[in-house]
């Protein structure tokens, strides 16, 4: 198989509401995975400050990109590049990972993880 | 050697003078002498501190340390009986004496006790002083029925203020009419129909001939043989100057101690200040002019200036209860040359009359709407031709801004007239001591510090005239939309915006963040009294999955337990489910409930199916819980039920959302066992009756909460705190507590909206009450129809295959 086969059937679009966020597990990485309209983003369901669930999290923006508020303290993540938007100091940034909509469902490529973990 | 000055008086005039004497700076010896043993405190408040809006504290204007602070000897508790002018001392009547160069009668006045029978017996008050005020405060209460004699300014604040503790409050007036110094018939007529409208009887033209009762009053009496119940009776029919120490001193004498324009008596060590004086044939009542006064009495002692008391224009602005009263210069219309501009709408109450002569104004009446007081002002100061503008003489000219307004304001027209602050005062202290802020210019001129009517206007001259002013920023929500939340609020109700998102798509950027969203889920659910499209994305995780989050993204769960109160078999169920799920830990927590901590997300809709327990919504902005003591079906001190009541509340309450977190309690006596006065609405039972309070705070800060309002019934306990739950709800910001709500609106106002707002207003907010609570539920019902993945993990549809994992 190729690098680009690490795409995965994760489910069905109207598992996941609007706006919302879910987590799920792949490959023993837990995943929140984000349902922004039009389309979907995944990223390392875990805050790079204390460990919260961003899926939990409230759906932002901040200077153009969309976040995610942490539940816990508030931090903001950057649902497609997994950097933290807020604090602005923090340099600090949790994996992110394409997510497509295929027929209705949610895929998610964890290619660049299996080749970490592989690694 | 120093000049020793003696004072003889320790109240507002007194005390104000001595401030303006120690501005001129010349060295003094000072010594204040007060008959009554508090320092020296707001008079005018004490109708506030009689209706529970102020503690007697806040309304003290010079405390201990002032005195100390100025090296003045206070002798408080101390009358002086004499004064010895051949030798210049004056005699305490703890048989002191003090010497004196110069000497400040400022005696004050005292209450006018008409002679008819009775007066002497026990329940019989008069309203002139702190300790007057003490007394009413602990005999006021529902079943006292409280006669107030006297029909004026002074009667008419007793009447408002017992009524609000609850009494049942006649006012018996002699003349025909109410406030018949300041009002004309008509005038008088709107006052009583509105205060009656509110709930206090009003009884003209009754001459009190006596005091009915065995000991204590029982009755009151008229002339005409009608008689009255009263069980308490204030006695307000006017005030007479204290002169009499003037007058055995051999000083001159008429209704009052007559002064000269330096306020000098007829001994020219001798000066008089504030209400026991006559100048030019006319005593002062109201502070401004006495406060004038003591300028002018400062600068003839101190300053060797000479300025001059030239006497002043008489107004009088008040509210009684909600409703503005302002009379000025001679209303009466009834003297040859004399024209009256009449207004008069009834619906409304409102009723204003521009007395004309010569054209220019010579007096004039407002009721139920004072807002133009200050240009009636200005036309009486001024003594302005009126021929021009007779077409708008009673309605505004075109609405020009507030600060064109202030700047044509003339600089000495008073802008504070409780505390004599004229527009060019307020101009120096920014020019002179640079007063940038609304307190600072209340600290340095005491502008604002008396009714604080004119805060508004007082803040638009600093807006125009201090560079540097600090204006209280409009707030907007967020930056995802950038409106205060009042406007949002009036958007949501005016464009029928049912959801967040729309809000978002149309006034702001679309997306929202964890400030708005939640903000905007909250205004759209309470201005459509749930009728909303709740949309849980906007929603804090706790609201989503009702449950509160904890550290480490476990949650914790508190089922409702109503007043604290719960049984065997829910205690059962309770550790059943504890052990089941292996809870992290079993907390009592401070609201009387039970906190099972450390649970898994999945878990959650088969614990609360295990417990069969309602939400106790630990986890959200909205009614958390209603706390009760033991109350009187097994107390021993018990007087009211407050269990049951408390339970009954819980249940009228739960299941709705508040700006902010709220949280109750209801107490069976005033021992408040479960701490009611710091609640946000706490219900204190008294025998006979319930305080019903708001505001209160143990949080961050402590804060007692305001009286609301006293009622004999529990029914009627229950409403005024649905009324004030959902006026709370309507009118509060997202997040502010009750005790910030509160203290920004003042409970005056509080009151006013809620539990003394007319019918239809009253009825508005318990109707919106009802209809959110029809459409709440309880929240751990979900758990029968969860909506996807609201609290499960997704279950990936296959497992990642990629090459070197598996």
């Amino acid at each position: 198989m190729g690098r680009d086969n690490g795409w995965v059937r994760v489910t069905e679009v109207a598992n996941v509401a609007p706006r919302e966020g879910r987590e799920v597990r792949l490959n023993g990485v837990a995943i929140a995975l984000f349902n922004l309209g039009g389309r979907f983003a995944a990223v390392e369901n875990r805050c790079p400050h204390r460990g919260g669930p961003l899926a939990d999290g409230i759906v932002s923006s901040l200077g153009g990109s969309v976040t995610v508020t942490c539940p816990l303290h508030n931090w903001r993540v950057c649902v497609d590049s997994g950097e933290v938007a807020k604090p602005a100091d923090a340099h600090a940034c949790v994996r992110s990972f394409p997510a497509r909509v295929e027929n209705g469902i949610v895929m998610v490529d964890m290619t660049a993880a299996a080749l970490e973990e592989a690694a | 050697m120093t000049e020793r000055l003696v004072v003889v008086g320790n109240g507002m005039a007194g005390v104000a003078c001595v401030e303006q004497v120690l501005k001129h700076g010349r060295p003094f010896d000072i010594t204040i002498f007060g008959d009554e043993t508090h320092v020296n405190y707001n008079r005018i408040m004490l109708s506030s501190v009689l209706a529970g809006e102020k503690d007697f504290d806040d309304i003290v204007l010079n405390d201990i340390d002032w005195y100390k602070k100025n090296s003045i000897r206070a002798r408080l508790g101390v009358r002086v009986e004499s004064i010895d002018r051949q030798a210049r001392v004056v005699a305490g009547s703890d048989g002191s004496f003090a010497a004196y160069d110069k000497l400040i009668i400022a005696t004050g006045s005292s209450a006018f006790v008409p002679p008819v029978d009775g007066v002497n017996k026990s329940g019989v008050f008069v309203f002139r002083t702190l300790d007057d005020t003490r007394q009413l405060v602990e005999l006021a209460g529902p079943g006292i029925k409280a006669v107030v004699i006297g029909g004026g300014l002074l009667g008419l604040e007793a009447a408002r203020g017992l009524q609000v503790r609850g009494c049942d409050v006649s006012v018996v007036h002699l003349a025909g009419h109410l406030m018949e110094r300041q009002l004309d018939p008509a005038g008088g007529a709107y006052l009583a129909r509105k205060m009656e409208s509110l709930g206090v009887r009003v009884l003209t033209g009754r001459n009190t001939e006596a005091l009915l009762g065995n000991g204590h009053v029982e009755g009151v009496r008229f002339r005409d043989g009608e008689e009255i119940d009263a069980n308490l009776v204030v006695i307000a029919a006017g005030i007479r100057p204290n002169a009499w120490l003037a007058k055995a001193a051999g000083l001159d004498v008429n209704r009052g101690i007559v002064v000269d324009d330096r306020m000098r008596t007829s001994d020219p060590r001798v000066f008089a200040v504030g209400e026991c004086t006559e100048h030019r044939g006319q005593i002062f009542g109201l502070v401004a002019p006495l406060l004038e006064q003591g300028k002018v009495l400062a600068a003839a002692i101190a300053g060797g200036n000479d300025s001059s008391f030239e006497g002043a224009a008489t107004a009088a602005k008040l509210k009684i209860m909600g409703v503005d009263v302002f009379s000025a210069g001679d209303p009466d219309d009834t003297k040859p040359g004399t024209e009256a501009i009449r207004y008069e709408d009834p619906a409304l109450g409102v009723y204003k009359k521009l007395v004309l002569r010569g054209g220019r104004l010579q007096g004039v009446i407002l009721v139920g709407d004072a807002s133009d007081d200050r240009r009636y002002m200005d036309w009486l100061r001024t003594g302005k031709d009126l021929t021009k503008d007779r077409r708008h003489l009673l309605t505004p000219p075109p609405a020009a801004d507030a600060g064109v307004d202030v700047a044509q304001m003339p600089e000495s027209e008073t802008v504070c007239g409780c505390m004599g602050v004229s527009k060019g005062d307020i101009i120096r202290a920014v020019h002179e001591t640079g007063v940038n802020t609304f307190a600072q210019l209340k600290d340095r001129t005491r502008a604002s510090t008396g009714c604080g009517s004119c805060g508004e206007l007082c803040k638009s001259l600093l807006r125009a005239v201090a560079p540097e002013f600090e204006e209280d920023k409009v707030k907007v929500l967020c930056d995802c939309v950038k409106f205060p939340q009042d406007k949002l609020r009036d958007i949501i109700r005016s464009q029928k915006l049912k959801s967040v998102t729309e809000v978002l798509e149309i006034y702001g950027n679309g997306i929202g963040c964890e400030v708005c969203k939640p903000a905007l889920a909250y205004l759209v659910d309470v201005v459509h009294c749930g009728g909303h499209e709740e949309d849980r994305s906007a929603r804090f995780i706790n609201d989503r999955v009702h449950a509160n989050i904890q550290k480490d993204g476990t949650f914790s769960v508190v089922p409702r337990m109503r007043g604290g109160v719960t049984t065997p078999a829910e205690l059962r169920r309770i550790a059943d489910v504890a052990d089941k799920y292996k809870v992290g830990m079993v907390k009592v927590t401070g609201s009387q409930r039970i906190d099972l901590l450390g649970v898994k997300k999945e878990d959650l809709p088969k614990m609360w199916a295990d417990l069969d327990m309602p939400s106790g919504q630990a986890y959200a902005k909205g009614l958390r819980m209603v706390k009760t003591c033991v109350g009187s079906d097994f107390c021993r001190f018990g007087v009211q039920n407050s269990i049951s009541t408390g339970i009954e509340l819980e249940r009228r309450l739960e299941n709705l959302y508040t700006p902010h977190k709220t949280k109750l309690a209801v107490v069976g006596c005033p021992r408040n066992c479960a701490e009611a006065t710091v609640k946000d609405i706490g219900l204190v039972g008294q025998d006979g009756s319930w305080q019903v309070v708001v505001g209160g705070a143990a949080g961050k800060g402590v804060r007692k909460a305001d009286l609301l309002i006293t009622v004999e019934t529990t029914p009627g306990a229950l409403e005024a705190a649905e009324l004030f739950f959902q006026y709370y709800r309507e009118n509060a910001n997202y997040l502010e507590r009750t005790y910030d709500f509160v203290e920004r609106l003042g409970i005056e106002k509080v009151r006013r909206d809620t539990v003394y707002a007319p019918e239809e207003a009253r009825h508005g907010l318990l109707e919106r009450l009802r209809r959110s609570k029809d459409r709440s539920y309880d929240a751990w019902l979900e758990r029968h129809d969860p909506r996807p993945g609201q609290f499960v993990e997704i279950q990936p549809m296959e497992g990642a295959r990629i090459d070197g994992t598996r």
